[in-house]
């Protein structure tokens, strides 16, 4: 999420982007559920290049017990970038950069979640990037709260997300790595889609006070999209386990 | 140590409907109003080895921030720039919410908060901290210690590490023989734009700037954003397990927006 000097042409003549993509156009989204046979529940979620699968294990006893709540359940959230996920390997420990995400990607699905229903409970979220290219924090919290979804705990809604960046003066949905890393701005939003709350809110780069609500309007168009595909993915998942498939 | 830090976190729970009632009357339990920032005593050059320093009262919030610039490599992928690393570490010193240890997820997220308002801006000029492209640049090490806490770090650690940058002063340079020869003579940083830090706490239906620690631990939520002087936006980040509308999105960007004066006006009297 760092500035740099435009090297790169991020959109032509056309208004196309450098993928070809029109500035309102969202990468190809593609969500399966259950892929997972250990985990209560799990998701895959491929966007563009970016793969990431999140695994959700819970309600389940806490450990060390002594973190346990009394009134509601403890969600913990550990979002990891795998070592080949992006071109120079990334060392396994956790960065300063994963850690951040870690903790706002759970307080993006903290506010969809029953807690109060689980007390004394742990509900743990593991998302995996496997393959990186932009938009990795919100292709995790399509994974995790599908995956949330599947392991059958009570929610409100379900979440999405999507990022809106800005290339010169145009704001554009969904960036990719080449225009995270050579764009203008980096505005990352997750929402619950049926109830229109917003659950992560970030920015980096610098936008004009009324880019903001644009920013905001546009991502929600998108979210509504992107919650189809997930309830899709979830509904194919439950007509397979009627057929008698197991599901994870 | 475990009773003060429980009643810390116990009391203001029994305390939400109180804070509540008074809000829907319009007042905070503090007497302020809803839009009303802390008064702010900000205090420059507090340590003489450092490069730069400030310390920030907040109302009751206190925090120290120092600058510390070290000769260092440029990041290959940008080898004209300088460096800018924030760091923040919240110790038990400051608070008895606060442990020993590794740095947890709220340091490294309060860092990265007033990182990102900084270099996005940019405040600062890095191209003009670049000493030999691709081998030496000056790094500007930003390091805040909340001394005592009473809510709104990130506006007083965001205030501490901007009036560290603007009284700061880095050495003069000359290049000899592809050598760097660091001069006696001192130069002030090159910065481009001041950056306010300004946070809005959600309570129920309320919106409250610069809360306290009370309000804090009894919000839904809070987002900080961070603004440069021309008044566009250079941050955002929302905090907590809850979530905004929309439209109290918007309208918290309009009291941050008002109040990012304030913080400017107090970020002006430094020299």
């Amino acid at each position: 999420m760092s500035r740099k000097v435009q090297a790169v042409k991020l959109l032509d003549e056309q208004g196309r982007r450098v993928d070809g993509r029109l500035p309102d156009e969202l990468r190809p989204l593609k969500i399966e559920v259950g892929k997972l046979k250990n985990a209560d529940g799990s998701a895959y979620v491929e966007l563009g290049n970016n793969k990431v699968i999140a695994a959700v294990y819970g309600p389940r006893e806490v450990i060390p017990r002594h973190e346990a709540l009394p009134d509601k359940a403890l969600l913990r959230c550990r979002y990891s970038m795998l070592p080949f996920s992006v071109v120079e390997r990334k060392s396994p420990q956790p960065t300063r950069r994963e850690i951040e995400i870690s903790k706002v990607v759970r307080e993006a699905l903290a506010p969809a979640v029953f807690l109060e229903e689980y007390p004394r409970t742990a509900i743990d979220v593991y998302v995996h990037v496997i393959e990186a290219d932009g938009g990795t924090r919100t292709a995790s919290i399509i994974a995790a709260a599908t995956a949330l979804a599947d392991a059958g705990i009570a929610m409100r809604d379900l979440v999405a997300a999507v990022a809106i960046g800005k290339i010169g003066d145009v704001l554009v949905v969904d960036i990719n790595g080449l225009e995270d890393q050579y764009g203008d701005g980096d505005m990352p939003i997750a929402m619950m889609p049926q109830l229109g709350e917003i659950t992560l809110l970030q920015a980096d780069g610098v936008f004009k006070p009324e880019e903001v609500r644009h920013a905001l309007e546009m991502a929600f168009k998108h979210i509504r999209y992107i919650h189809s595909v997930q309830v899709r993915a979830l509904k194919e998942a439950y007509a397979r386990a009627e057929e008698g498939e197991i599901v994870g | 140590m475990a009773e003060s830090r429980l009643s810390v976190k116990v009391i203001p729970t029994l305390r939400k409907d109180l804070l509540l009632a008074s809000l829907k009357r319009g007042e905070r339990l503090d007497g302020r109003g809803m839009q009303e920032y802390r008064s702010v005593k900000l205090q420059c050059n507090v340590v003489g080895k450092a490069e730069g320093s400030a310390l920030v009262q907040l109302g009751n919030t206190k925090v120290i921030a120092g600058l510390k610039t070290v000769l260092t490599n440029p990041f290959p992928d940008a080898p004209d720039q300088g460096v800018l690393i924030v760091n923040a570490e919240l110790t038990p010193l400051a608070s008895p919410l606060f442990e020993p240890g590794p740095p947890r997820e709220e340091d490294i997220e309060l860092a990265r908060i007033v990182d990102r308002g900084i270099r996005s801006a940019p405040a600062i000029d890095f191209g003009k901290l670049s000493i030999i492209p691709g081998s030496k640049v000056w790094g500007l090490f930003i390091d805040i210690y909340p001394l005592d806490y009473d809510g709104n770090l990130v506006d007083a650690a965001g205030m501490a590490a901007m009036a560290a940058l603007l009284s700061g002063k880095v050495p003069k340079t000359a290049v000899e023989d592809n050598r760097v020869v660091v001069l006696e003579e001192k130069e002030n940083l090159p910065v481009l734009t001041k950056v306010a830090f300004v946070t809005i706490a959600k309570v129920g239906e309320f919106l409250l700037v610069d809360p306290s620690l009370e309000e804090e631990m009894l919000a839904d939520a809070r987002i900080t954003f961070s603004f440069t002087e021309r008044g566009e936006i250079c941050a955002i980040q929302k905090m907590g397990a809850g979530s905004f509308s929309i439209e109290e999105i918007l309208e918290a960007q309009e009291l941050a927006e008002k109040a990012s004066k304030q913080v400017f006006q107090v970020l002006s009297q430094i020299a």
